[in-house]
């Protein structure tokens, strides 16, 4: 909290270091400079990661492929996710846990209303269209129920969302009794893979247009304006007229909508869904997104651009792992210990210290105490 | 914590307020655990009535109790740890790959299991207290780095054929009184595993810490409010640390019991562990806005929870996604009770 008001001071005493400084107090250097070192990394140990071919996909058709369409492609889901859980973040600061466990169900409902009744089915039983909209009314459903508890019920989000994170998955399965659908409707999967005649994968432009949408819808309504308020001090903007429950509730109905798109096109890359499975840990990766971004996890102001960043860059870090060897099972472990990285290093405290080494022993003896 | 409870004068009334808190949510959780066992005596009968069922509910859960008597402590600081269910899992891993592969013997076990929840304690430890980073994200990192080294230690589950073990594992301690003839009209004696008087032995231990140590009362000062306790010149980083020290170790402790009780490694073990753990302290009366909370009351949620998962599955619903679904209802059931509970008191008081 104090360290803004202290560069000044720092940047005149060191006039040679100023541009570093203010390079590295930019919210966005922690993923542009993850992001350039992940790049060099590749470039150094195997320049060919960066290859884009074209290929034939199982239809005929040729499509790009290549270790940075991947990236694009697979990080989607994540990217989407990010958006809403900076929103949750900024007006809560708490996190959803739940995300995962809710892809599941919304994927699970999607599922069911274009398979019917039937385990394998190979036409739709129900406009592709309205299947989703149910499954984006069923995630808002119980994204509300999660932001009743939080806003109303004044119960901390990541202890609320864990009631979603133990139930949902068996909702999920329950949703549609335990069985495993499967859906062979060719454009059931265009969503999730490609559509005829275009070389890019569907979910990037998916992914595009949610973004350019929060972009509109941030420009142009006050939404951006009030969750970070309500994040930066509930009680004064209650005093200044805004509802702060509604808006925290509000802002998890969103996250709803974006779990629902997130889990569609995680269904239809495959047409079927394993509950215990799909999505797995992606919570862990939508929170270390809206870290690595730059947002302050404990809410108020936050820039959505940021956790978009972070969310590619983390895609980048997975394909990169993956590309050595490294088994799915193993990548928690690997990317906890950058979540823990970025949190020493953004705590409060240590950038004090960090700030205060750089000074006067006698000054910083003073800010201390 | 915005509680609102108390200013500063009124120190003192706040803390005979937070004891009857104490008091009261034991109540409830005693009562409601009571009223759900003796129904479904009545209602299911048959093998609800029988001693040694309920034994087996304690038999199936001594690792539970330890670790949700180790989220108590931390929840009581005013923290949580979600990382108890995979440090459990990695414990066993570990523990089994030794006993098989590497010639150890219940010794290495038992420092293998307190040594891994040392390890985890500190550190996690030492970054919310000193460092001030949210217990949860941090012990969502911890979860996630455990589960990952699980699958590193080794990823096909292991079954443990060490004798030395097996014959800790398979030692049965009679409950004289409460036996009952079989079929045959033989006696078969009631019996629990080591690992339950172990539990219990942990649960009377950690009850008279937290009642009559100074440690104890710090633990209650902290979550209660973290100004006033430093005020009362309370070391408010060093009681958190313990704290967080002391849920991880437990953790360890529980994973040992866990081990004893399956007698394999596998990446399962302990999966869900720690929702199971925050829902028993929650049920158990512990707040989670810190302060309040016992471990007498956390053992009774254990076995609420479990009374009613087995209720819920002789009902009838026996797939296994029911009792996910039950445990998340329990929660958020006296979540909501608590919050009510909570809010209630805060207008009272203005």
């Amino acid at each position: 909290m104090t360290t803004p008001v202290k560069n000044p001071e720092t940047q005149v005493k060191r006039p040679d270091e100023s541009l570093f400084k203010r390079l590295t107090r930019q919210q966005l250097f922690i993923p542009v400079a993850a992001l350039i070192l992940l790049v060099l990394f590749n470039l150094i140990a195997d320049p060919s990661f960066f290859a884009i071919s074209v290929k034939e996909n199982s239809l005929g058709n040729p499509v790009l492929s290549g270790n940075i369409i991947s990236v694009l492609d697979n990080a989607s889901e994540l990217v989407i996710l990010a958006i809403g859980m900076t929103l949750v973040t900024a007006s809560s600061g708490g996190q959803d846990i739940s995300v995962g466990a809710t892809m599941a169900i919304a994927g699970s409902v999607i599922l069911r209303m274009v398979c019917g009744n039937e385990v394998s089915a190979n036409t739709m039983h129900m406009p592709l269209i309205l299947a989703v909209l149910i499954g984006i009314l069923v995630s808002m459903v119980f994204g509300a129920f999660n932001g009743t508890l939080v806003a109303y019920f004044k119960i901390q989000p990541m202890v609320a969302t864990l009631i979603m994170f133990t139930a949902g998955r068996s909702i999920a399965a329950w949703i549609n009794n335990n069985q495993l659908p499967i859906m062979n409707d060719i454009t059931f999967k265009y969503a999730g893979t490609f559509l005829p005649g275009i070389p890019i994968p569907t979910p990037v432009f998916i992914t595009a247009l949610v973004i350019l949408i929060f972009w509109l819808v941030l420009k142009f309504t006050t939404l951006g304006l009030y969750t970070q308020s309500v994040g930066i001090n509930a009680n004064s903007s209650r005093l200044n007229g805004l509802d702060p429950k509604l808006i925290k509730l509000l802002t998890y109905v969103i996250l709803g909508v974006c779990v629902a798109i997130a889990g569609f096109i995680r269904v239809s890359r495959s047409g079927s869904i394993n509950y215990s499975r799909i999505a797995e840990n992606i919570e862990m990766d939508a929170i270390l997104a809206v870290a690595l971004g730059g947002n302050a996890l404990s809410g108020g102001k936050f820039n959505i651009y940021g956790s978009i960043l972070g969310a590619y860059v983390i895609q980048f870090l997975t394909t990169t792992l993956y590309k050595y060897d490294v088994p799915s099972t193993a990548l928690p472990a690997y990317k906890a210990v950058v979540v823990i990285l970025l949190v020493v290093l953004s705590a409060p405290v240590v950038r004090e210290k960090l700030a205060s080494m750089k000074k006067a022993p006698a000054k910083a003896a003073k800010e201390v105490s | 914590m915005p509680k609102g409870i108390a200013l500063d004068k009124q120190g003192r009334l706040k803390d005979r307020v937070a004891m009857t808190d104490t008091n009261l949510l034991l109540t409830i959780t005693v009562v409601v655990f009571f009223i759900l066992y003796l129904s479904a005596v009545f209602f299911l009968g048959g093998s609800f009535a029988k001693p040694q069922n309920f034994l087996n509910i304690l038999n199936n859960n001594a690792s539970l109790i330890v670790l949700s008597c180790g989220m108590s402590i931390v929840m009581i600081t005013g923290g949580i740890d979600i990382s108890v269910g995979a440090v459990t899992s990695l414990v066993c891993m570990v523990c089994a790959v030794n006993l098989e592969q590497q010639g150890g013997n219940m010794l290495t076990v038992i420092l293998i299991g307190l040594g891994i929840g040392l390890a985890f304690g500190v550190v996690q430890g030492f970054l919310v207290a000193h460092l001030g980073i949210q217990p949860f994200i941090i012990s969502l990192a911890g979860m996630f780095f455990a589960k990952g080294m699980t699958t590193i230690v080794s990823k096909e589950p292991i079954r443990v054929t060490n004798e030395g073990f097996l014959a800790v594992k398979d030692t049965r301690v009679i409950v004289p009184g409460l036996g009952s003839p079989n079929k045959l009209g033989v006696y078969i004696p009631a019996y629990v595993e080591v690992g339950v008087v172990i539990a219990l032995l942990v649960v009377v231990l950690l009850f008279c810490m937290l009642r009559w140590t100074k440690l104890g009362r710090a633990f209650y000062a902290v979550g209660g409010n973290n100004q006033s306790a430093n005020m009362l010149g309370i070391n408010v980083r060093r009681t958190k640390f313990l704290a967080h020290v002391l849920c991880s170790l437990l953790a360890g402790l529980g994973g040992i019991l866990y081990f004893l009780h399956v007698g394999s490694g596998d990446v399962a073990n302990g999966a869900g562990d720690e929702m199971n753990a925050i829902a028993s302290s929650i049920i158990g009366g512990t707040l989670l806005t810190g302060g309040v909370g016992n471990v007498v009351g956390t053992f009774f949620g254990v076995l609420s929870l479990n009374t009613i998962k087995r209720i819920v599955s002789s009902l009838g619903f026996d797939e296994a996604w029911w009792s996910n679904i039950t445990v998340a209802g329990m929660l958020c059931l006296f979540l909501v009770i608590q919050s009510i509970v909570l809010l209630r008191k805060n207008t009272s008081k203005q």
